[in-house]
């Protein structure tokens, strides 16, 4: 009998299983974008069936970091930059677990830029949320990675000399199996996005384009949108690579000219996760490790017997 | 054959051998009966650069690589660089015997493959030789291995030329190369033995050897291993299968046996990008439901100050080890110093607490991890073990029956479903995981995929379901919650009072403090003084965090003054004391050295003799006194 019984069961949920019944509104900024991924997130979460106590969500630094206060699950409100790290491996001590890792543009692509690249790279089965509001909220509106060229700010009084990181190709080149942007404005795509996110056994990599009403009033509020699987304008085969980053590095520069794109840029069900490879190496337990401590019958290796041979 | 010492330095260039020879000598003589205590010396380099292995070898226990030494074997460096005069690094192809000549011992032995070292290149050699009674012998041990096998099984050659010097009985060796060496190598290995071994038989008067090892028996079984393999070891028992790391010298042999031991035992190495990931997946692994583990050198564990104040504030069990090498920066990274002692006790934001252990020998290593791995999960704190490039990569003899011991995979302060269903929840279904009243401070914890578990972690300061709160009530009512457990991890530690070392008279006059990997060294030099007529005992301390204040203001009180031994530059261990104590400046002097080489005995015999006691300079700057407050 699993120590984890949350994991796996059978359960009808309805969204409001995921609000807190204390203080279940946010204080973020109204209009923010933020409330658009808390929505999304819930309704996938109900859609497939998951229970609060089998989701952990994980979080970094910034407003994104609140959302484990509004969404009711176990959550790991990490320090700037680490969600990643953590996430990765409360996954692989208890694969049956659904990790959601989250935080804004600064926390991933910023200083956890070397986290999310590896993150990636290695196709952990997590999916990764980022807020991405092009700037820093709540440090009060300093230019981030993803800030136009160009941008003022108070850090960045003569406007930002810096091209905007590319957070879309960077995820493809880093490795990521599932790729897609969705924006606030779009709440049915991103609930979607988000199951299958989810769903998919691999990295999942979400730009969630965030408005930040307050401090990037400049910025547009992400609309209209354009769904480039659905539009005939945009015709690319999003599980073949050279397509996608094609049709990335075109989405990218169209944010900076009043072209809001989103959608599924590169979807690979072919690779194996990290997990999976790990054991097809012998180098993970085909049984979720944290199990192991809860059952009695398990015989505990020692020095002892196992290790003390080859110094003899 | 005699009751003496043999002390026997293998030198040359990284990537010659130089190593897996002197590891397979060690565990020989070992078998053979004896004590051994080895001492690694390296650049940090993959081919080349002066290298040397020493193994001490006593019919009695030996605690520390000696006082010098008294057998060279200097075999060449096949990949010493430039040899000009002017180089940098000068003339490094005579190094295997110019570099190790000044701590030979007088009437000691010299044997120099003569294949590939010229002495004459050594302006003034004839002349020491002769000051110092040295015994040379200059043989061809290249072209030995050449003609049997290939140039490198010189090393062979050269421990079969020791064997015939030193008397030791060439079947102790040609066994466990038999073990150590795969087929295809053992016979032309054995033939080179052989040959070289018949060779100084023949054309060497050895009948009255120089330096001959000594014979002895042990009254239990040994294993040979280092401080490194005792902390991976102590890890395993405690059910630790989850390592998290990124490569640092000297660091790395911890990862290593760990990473190469773990999947047989169903666990999870991971090599990650920089050390700020390790240490979050180790808290990532823990606070699921894994014991977990990380650590780093010094540079590394910089980047860890951050997800260490993260495990301390959300109580996630974490425990690191630090392999301290020499600094500030990259300093010298295959140089032992105890310099980040400060570092590890103190880093990350904050009014942090940690657990931090220091270790003297590999059996302490061993028990002390252990220690460290119960109190994190138990009291839900980071915990240290701190040892540096000796303690690691030295190799000694150990008991077997040290290891003898029942492992331990208790996961500590953790409910059960069953017990969550009768624990305090909020009014969002949230378990109140940090509870601000409880017995020892320790609210215990729950586990994500447990039903009726969920809670937010945070590092923010938190409420008892662990929401974000800044309420004044109950930020004291936190800290005051996790301070209390450090009160009572050090009654517990008093209780169990096995952690610190006091080695000699009780009533002894004067007093030696080190901690670590100095131990060892510290004692033996206490029994040279005491046999010098001097009355002297060591207090040798592990428990550094939280600090064992009654035991050593009592032991300070017990003696007149006190010389605190230590590998660092500024004194930071006699300063810890002092701050702990609130005191005691007066009575404590410091030996420090920081030059890259550890004590040897003779290092603090002449430090307590001629400026502890006798007030005169010390002769060179190998070590450094600096006297107690007021004079």
């Amino acid at each position: 009998m699993s120590a984890f019984s949350a994991i796996g069961e059978e359960t009808e949920q309805d969204q409001n299983e995921f609000t807190p019944g204390l203080e279940p509104q946010p204080t973020w900024c109204p209009g923010c974008g933020d409330f658009g991924v808390l929505k999304a997130l819930k309704g996938a979460a109900a859609e497939l069936g998951l229970s609060p106590d089998e989701m952990m969500v994980t979080t970094g630094i910034g407003c994104s970091g609140k959302l484990n206060s509004y969404f009711n699950s176990y959550g790991f409100h990490t320090i700037h930059g680490r969600s990643l790290p953590i996430a990765r491996a409360a996954k692989l001590a208890n694969p049956g677990l659904t990790v959601v890792a989250a935080g804004g543009d600064g926390d991933g692509y910023g200083i956890g830029g070397n986290h999310f690249m590896h993150t990636a790279r290695e196709n952990h089965d997590i999916t990764y949320i980022v807020f991405n509001n092009e700037i820093f909220g709540l440090t009060k509106g300093q230019t981030s990675p993803t800030s136009p060229m160009g941008h003022k700010s108070k850090t960045q009084p003569h406007g930002s000399a810096k091209t905007p990181l590319r957070p879309l190709s960077m995820s493809l080149n880093a490795g990521a199996s599932y790729v897609a942007r969705t924006a606030a404005v779009n709440p049915n795509q991103a609930k979607d996005i988000i199951v299958e996110a989810i769903q998919h056994d691999g990295f999942s990599h979400v730009d969630f384009l965030t408005q930040c009403p307050t401090w990037n009033k400049d910025a547009r509020q992400y609309v209209p949108y354009i769904d480039i699987n659905d539009s005939e304008d945009y015709e690319f085969d999003n599980t073949n690579r050279s397509e996608a980053s094609e049709m990335m590095f075109e989405t990218e520069n169209a944010l900076h000219e009043g072209t809001v794109l989103t959608g599924r840029y590169y979807v690979d069900e072919d690779r194996p996760s990290y997990q999976q490879e790990k054991q097809r190496i012998g180098e993970m337990p085909e049984e979720p490790l944290a199990e192991r401590y809860f059952d009695d019958s398990y015989e505990w290796e020692r020095t002892f017997d196992n290790f003390l041979d080859k110094h003899k | 054959m005699t009751d003496h010492e043999l002390i026997w330095r293998i030198a040359g260039g990284s990537g010659d051998g130089i190593a897996s020879t002197s590891q397979n000598f060690a565990k020989a003589l070992m078998r053979a009966g004896l004590h051994v205590f080895t001492h690694r010396h390296y650049p940090s380099r993959i081919r080349g650069g002066h290298t040397y292995t020493e193994v001490r070898v006593s019919a009695d226990p030996v605690k520390s690589r000696g006082d010098g030494y008294n057998f060279l074997l200097a075999l060449g460096d096949s990949f010493a660089r430039n040899p000009s005069e002017g180089a940098y690094y000068g003339n490094e192809e005579i190094k295997p015997l110019s570099e190790n000549l000044d701590e030979l011992n007088e009437g000691g032995v010299i044997v120099y493959d003569s294949g590939l070292l010229d002495a004459s290149e050594i302006e003034d050699f004839d002349e020491r030789v002769e000051e110092n009674n040295w015994h040379v012998y200059d043989i061809d041990l290249r072209t030995i291995a050449r003609e049997h096998g290939r140039e490198v099984m010189r090393n062979t050659a050269g421990v079969a030329v020791t064997c015939a010097i030193a008397d030791i009985e060439p079947d102790v060796i040609k066994s466990l190369m038999s073990d150590a060496m795969p087929d295809k190598i053992l016979e032309p290995n054995l033939t080179v033995f052989d040959d070289a071994y018949e060779m100084v038989q023949e054309e060497y008067d050895v009948e009255a050897p120089d330096v001959s090892a000594p014979t002895g028996e042990h009254d239990e079984e040994q294993v040979l291993l280092s401080g490194s393999d005792a902390i991976a070891y102590g890890a395993i028992d405690e059910g630790c299968r989850f390592i998290a790391g990124y490569p640092m010298t000297p660091w790395t042999e911890v990862f290593t046996i760990m990473t190469q031991n773990l999947p047989e035992l169903g666990g999870i190495s991971e090599q990650v990008e920089d050390e700020i990931a390790a240490a979050a997946l180790a808290i990532g692994a823990s606070h699921a439901g894994v014991k977990a583990m990380s650590g780093s050198s010094g540079g590394g564990f910089s980047l860890m100050s951050e997800p260490l104040g993260l495990a301390e504030i959300t109580e996630t069990p974490l425990v690191l080890v630090e392999a301290m090498r020499a600094g500030p920066s990259t300093g010298m990274p295959t140089k032992p110093e105890q310099s980040d002692l400060e570092h590890v006790l103190y880093t990350s934001q904050g009014d942090s607490h940690r657990i931090v252990f220091a270790p003297g020998t590999a059996a302490e290593a061993y028990y002390q991890t252990r220690k460290a791995f119960q109190i994190a999960y138990e009291y839900q704190i980071p915990s240290i073990v701190l040892y540096d490039q000796k303690l690691g990569g030295e190799l000694s003899n150990v008991p077997a029956s040290v290891f003898d011991e029942e492992p331990n995979a208790d996961l500590g302060s953790v409910l059960t479903e069953a017990e969550l269903e009768d624990a305090p929840h909020d009014d969002s279904g949230k378990y109140q995981r940090f509870q601000h009243d409880t017995e020892n401070g320790v609210s215990p914890r729950s586990l994500p995929g447990q039903k009726g578990g969920r809670y937010l972690a945070t590092g923010n300061e938190h409420m008892p379901a662990g929401h974000i709160s800044e309420s004044p009530e109950n930020r004291v009512a936190q800290m005051n919650r996790r301070m209390q457990k450090v009160d009572n991890i050090r009654a517990e530690l008093d209780a169990d009072g096995e952690f610190n070392t006091v080695y000699g008279d009780e009533d002894a006059d004067l007093g030696l403090i080190t901690f670590g990997s100095q131990q060892g060294t510290v004692e033996e030099a206490a029994d040279v003084l005491n046999e010098k007529g001097h009355s002297v005992k060591v207090l040798g301390v592990s428990e550094m965090m939280p600090f064992p204040k009654q035991q050593v203001a009592d032991f300070l009180d017990s003696v007149d003054e006190a010389l605190v031994v230590e590998m660092t530059a500024s004194a930071q261990f006699r300063g810890l004391i002092s701050k702990e104590l609130g005191g005691y400046g007066d009575q404590m002097s410091s030996l420090l050295k920081y030059n890259g080489n550890p004590f040897e005995p003779a290092d603090i015999v002449e430090g307590f003799e001629t400026a502890l006691l006798e007030g005169e300079e010390l002769p060179d700057n190998r070590t450094k006194f600096v006297p107690k407050v007021g004079e």
